[in-house]
């Protein structure tokens, strides 16, 4: 007998090379994280992971190369300038939520090591989702990312709502990964094939089938719905507001940017790559799903108070702007989500990062009365908020008007006008909540209508650390820090986004497929 | 190609900036008002040296911006906007003189807002790009939600609140329509432009020019406000504080009336000519409307404010009559109310300091007897706002009505008698005022002498503009021709 028909995969460890310093670097991490001594748990673990994601990013540049288009390891993973530029996003999510974490509750409950290892298998899982290139990493590349972010929710063990919201995550990301599951099975039922070019051939060609054919549909709106939970699209975006509310803050925005980056990687791979051939027939629908999530998003975050579910909803209708760019079907529209999710992030970030500082140091916690006359106070926090909900809301001379503007610029290119006014509209029903937040910043404590309190935010006694009002009554550095850069950065973007032009240029080149 | 545009437009912001980085509250609001009188003095020395016989572009800046989206750093001033950058840059020096006497909480954001501010107006008025003049129509709002957020009175942030989202609103549906042209207008394998020069070379169906314009004019209805659509004055003007309205009313509401004379009428002429008689309906009711609303206010403010609706309509009346004349009078009417309404909204600052602050046409009166000199600069302003002969409002009027006439009769009469209205309200507000029984609370004074510095140059602007209107003229005739010569060359008409 001879095994001469095996052939172990040539593998390209140049470009697996990013993903390879996340994996090891978690591994490490891990071990470091079991010696007990104050200074490792406090500095050389999280020194150890933000080294690992640096490294991943110096990697990440060596192998960029816009044009490369042929996948590695038989086929399982295309390492392109998509991939490549999206995991720019989670590792920067990923240094920020370093910083945001370094004297946050969750990290002194669960252990660094811990919840330091799981963050870094979270950017690898996204690392795979964003390069994957068959059916079947997809899903690897899905679990990966989210199975510690179940666990990462929770880690405020001593926090009900955290551990709600873990348990809330954990059941409803089920739901859409089994979800997305069937549906990828039945893609691959009716393509025979796991492969996306595969698929796109199977689907495009004269004797293939068609999308019409009823298994085949099935299984893309099935997929399209596993990762519309992902995404928080509507109507499958219930989750969002608990869990992100309930989640402690740096990982609240860590999901907030970066699971959201991962599941519009896959959103373009399959429908701007694998199905882009049938786009006429899927844009409309994918198009009505994203004018709901644009009117309930909007529309929801307007009764909010806490500012961390306000965001939430906020997130949804930004995932309904992005969705706009994966609609057309065209390779402005893949470039303009690219360009908005890395705006999104940054404005995003600024955001989070100013409710990380309030939660510590106001009794208030996330609610609106926490930011209270906080242009008077602190104006290092209140500038980069206003500035990141003023870019939310699309003013210009701040980055979110540059990413608004390319995201109409490619639906009124792909024949999809309306949808180009539908976002303008909500942006003009989102003003309604951002202004708010800067109101009750800048302009006086008893001036501004807010909705009326639910129910009084209890304060559990803490054991370990937690709010005291005279020790920690005051920004950390570092997280102002991380909220003044993402603010600068979301002004020069929207003074000079050439270099975000640039790089979205450089991300359009990898779906050769598309005109 | 010069810089000295952009050496204009970034003045105030740069010395906000410097200021309020560097220097404290006293000496930045001092720097704050030299940039503002640094703006005016170019723009003086801009109007002497502007060569009036040439129509095209002059102190063009042309850079590249944002390549991918071919939005350019395009820059430059003719005989439409000239006038338009003076109003601005005469408006804000008073203005900020007004506030750097008065003493504001948090002094260096209000100070950095009103730079911010003149900076952005002066953007809109500059931009020879529609991405850009976009840019700054919409940055405008940043600076005026806070100034009247911040330092208003009564009700302040519901005001600024519903002000910014009434205007947003139409400016964002202006942004859609904005790339909508820009992208539907590029050719066949061509490079997208939003250069305003190059989109009038190229042409968009006249299907899709119908829609664009009637987004464009949401965002401009809104912004001037005409008619239907002014459902944020009277909050936003009682909550106001006064020298900011007087911006607000007096320069921010030009820039969208402008924009239909340098964007909409060059760019879309046959979606201008399909909406014609709509708008010209629209303004013709606007008159109407506020100045009857006018006459029955009781807030001093509101009259002023419900009488620039009606102006705002003669403006609009002026440019929608496709006429060299009417057009001609509405750029000229455009700087015109400018000038009247900022002394007016700072001459009722003044009345309201003598009745104890109230604005109240019931509790007001008698003043002019003590206060000569505040009445006769008072008296001077409402004559040009009722466009008396001899006023430059007056040329004005008169070149919009017979703009309308020629071609739009019915039109035309009806709106004259808006003159007529104009001449009620305003004389009602003087004699409320100036004359009759002293108001109980009211505890007359002459202007002081900062008072007086502040006003009375404005008011020598109106009289000398009253005497010598062809300054204006002249100098506007052949860029304003020439936006209506493109809007009327296709017309199945003429």
């Amino acid at each position: 007998m001879s095994f001469a028909a095996v052939h172990a995969p040539v593998i390209d460890y140049k470009a697996l090379s990013p993903l390879m310093a996340t994996v090891g670097g978690s591994v490490v991490v891990m071990l470091a994280g079991l010696i007990r001594a104050r200074v490792v748990q406090r500095a050389l673990v999280p020194l150890l992971t933000a080294a690992s994601l640096l490294a991943c990013f110096g990697l990440l540049i060596w192998v960029w190369e816009p044009g490369r288009q042929e996948p590695i390891i038989s086929g399982a993973l295309t390492v392109d300038t998509l991939a490549l530029g999206l995991s720019a996003l989670f590792l920067v999510a990923g240094l920020v939520t370093i910083l945001l974490s370094f004297r946050a509750e969750a990290v002194r409950e669960a252990g660094a090591g811990e919840y330091y290892t799981l963050l870094l298998g979270s950017i690898s899982g996204m690392l795979v989702l964003a390069a994957a290139s068959n059916l079947i990493t997809l899903f690897v590349g899905i679990e990966l990312l989210s199975i510690p972010l179940y666990v990462l929710c929770a880690t405020e063990l001593r926090r009900e709502t955290s551990l709600e919201a873990g348990l809330k995550y954990l059941v409803i990301g089920s739901v859409g990964s089994a979800t997305l599951l069937y549906g990828l099975a039945l893609v691959y039922g009716a393509t025979g094939q796991t492969d996306f070019g595969a698929i796109a051939s199977a689907i495009g060609s004269d004797n293939g089938i068609g999308i019409t054919d009823p298994l085949l549909l099935t299984g893309v709106a099935l997929a399209a719905t596993g990762l519309a939970f992902k995404a928080s699209v509507a109507p499958f975006h219930q989750w969002t507001p608990d869990v992100y509310q309930g989640a402690p803050t740096p990982i609240t925005t860590f999901m907030a940017v970066a699971t959201k980056a991962a599941a519009f990687a896959i959103f373009l791979r399959l429908f701007d790559h694998a199905l882009v051939d049938s786009q006429l027939d899927w844009g409309p629908a994918l198009a009505a799903l994203a004018t709901t999530t644009i009117v309930i998003g909007n529309v929801g975050a307007i009764p909010q108070r806490s500012l961390k579910r306000m965001l939430a909803w906020s997130s949804v209708a930004q995932a309904g702007y992005m969705l706009a760019g994966v609609v057309v079907g065209t390779r402005l529209g893949v470039q303009a989500t690219c360009l908005y999710l890395a705006v999104y992030l940054l404005m995003n970030v600024a955001a989070f990062a100013v409710v990380v500082a309030r939660e510590r140091a106001s009794e208030h916690g996330d609610d609106l009365a926490s930011i209270e006359n906080l242009g008077q106070a602190q104006p290092w926090l209140a500038w980069p908020m206003t500035i990141a909900m003023l870019s939310l809301a699309g003013f210009p001379a701040t980055a979110g008007f540059i990413g608004k503007f390319y995201l109409i610029d490619a639906s009124v290119s792909g024949d999809y006008t309306w949808l180009g006014i539908v976002i303008v509209v909500g942006s003009v029903v989102s003003l309604v909540y951002y202004l708010r937040v800067i109101a009750v910043m800048w302009m006086g404590r008893y001036e501004v209508e807010l909705p009326t309190l639910p129910t009084l935010p209890r304060r559990h006694v803490k054991p370990v650390g937690g709010w005291s009002p005279e020790g920690d009554a005051r920004a950390h550095p570092e997280v102002t820090l991380v909220a003044v850069l993402a603010a600068t950065a979301t002004i020069l973007f929207g003074l000079w986004p050439n270099p975000l032009f640039d790089a979205a240029r450089d991300i359009g080149t990898s779906l050769a497929s598309l005109f | 190609v010069t810089i000295h545009l952009s050496i204009v437009l970034f003045l105030p912001l740069a010395a906000a900036l410097v200021g309020a980085l560097l220097l404290p509250a006293p000496a930045m609001r001092w720097l704050v008002l030299a940039a503002t009188v640094g703006v005016l003095a170019y723009v003086v020395v801009m109007l002497a040296d502007f060569d009036s016989g040439s129509g095209g572009l002059q102190y063009v800046t042309d850079d590249e911006w944002i390549s991918e989206l071919g939005i350019r750093y395009q820059l430059g001033v003719d005989g439409l906007n000239l006038f338009l950058l003076a109003l601005t840059a005469i408006a804000w020096v008073p203005c900020t003189l007004w506030s750097v006497f008065r003493e504001h909480e948090r002094p260096k954001l209000y100070f950095f807002m009103l730079a911010l501010a003149e900076t952005a107006v002066l953007g809109a008025f500059m931009a020879q790009d529609l991405a850009l003049f976009v840019v700054f129509f919409d940055l405008m709002l940043v600076p005026f939600y806070f100034l009247i957020g911040g330092w208003g009175t009564g009700d302040r942030v519901r005001a600024t609140t519903k002000f910014v989202i009434y205007t947003l609103a139409g400016s964002l549906l202006m942004l859609a329509a904005a790339v909508a042209l820009g992208v539907l207008s590029t050719p066949e394998g061509g490079q997208i432009s939003f250069s305003i020069a190059e989109l009038t070379r190229r042409s968009t169906g006249t299907g899709t020019q119908e829609w664009i314009v009637l987004l464009f004019a949401l965002a401009f209805f809104v912004k001037a406000p005409l008619f239907p659509l002014h459902g944020w004055i009277p909050e936003t003007y009682r909550s106001t504080p006064l020298p900011v309205l007087a911006l607000l009313s007096g320069v921010l509401s030009k820039v969208g009336v402008y924009g239909f004379l340098r964007i909409v009428l060059p760019t879309m002429p046959e979606g201008a000519q399909h909406w014609q008689e709509l708008f010209i309906v629209v303004a013709v009711f606007s008159i109407l409307y506020g100045s009857v609303l006018a006459f029955s206010q009781d807030n001093v403010r509101l009259v002023v404010a419900y009488s620039s609706i009606a102006q705002l309509g003669f403006i609009t009346l002026g440019i929608f009559s496709f006429d060299d004349k009417g057009a001609q009078g509405a750029v000229i009417q455009m700087v015109n109310h400018g000038l009247v309404v900022v002394p007016l909204f700072l001459i009722i600052g003044v009345i309201a300091v003598r009745a104890k602050g109230s604005e109240s046409l019931r509790e007001l009166g008698g003043m002019a007897f003590r206060a000569p000199v505040l009445a006769a600069l008072f008296l001077i302003v409402t004559l040009a706002t009722l466009a008396m002969p001899g006023s430059p409002n007056f040329v004005g009027e008169i070149l919009i009505l017979f703009g309308t006439l020629e071609d739009k009769l019915v039109y035309g009469l009806v709106a004259s008698a808006g003159v007529a209205l104009a001449a009620v309200y305003m004389i009602r507000v003087y004699q409320r005022t100036m004359h009759n029984r002293v108001g109980p609370a009211v505890e007359s004074r002459d202007l002081d002498r900062l008072d007086f510095v502040t006003i009375a140059p404005l008011v020598g602007v109106i009289v000398a503009l009253g005497v010598y209107p062809q300054f204006v003229l002249h100098r506007s005739e052949d860029a304003v021709k020439d936006k209506v010569q493109v809007a009327t060359r296709q017309s199945p008409g003429s």
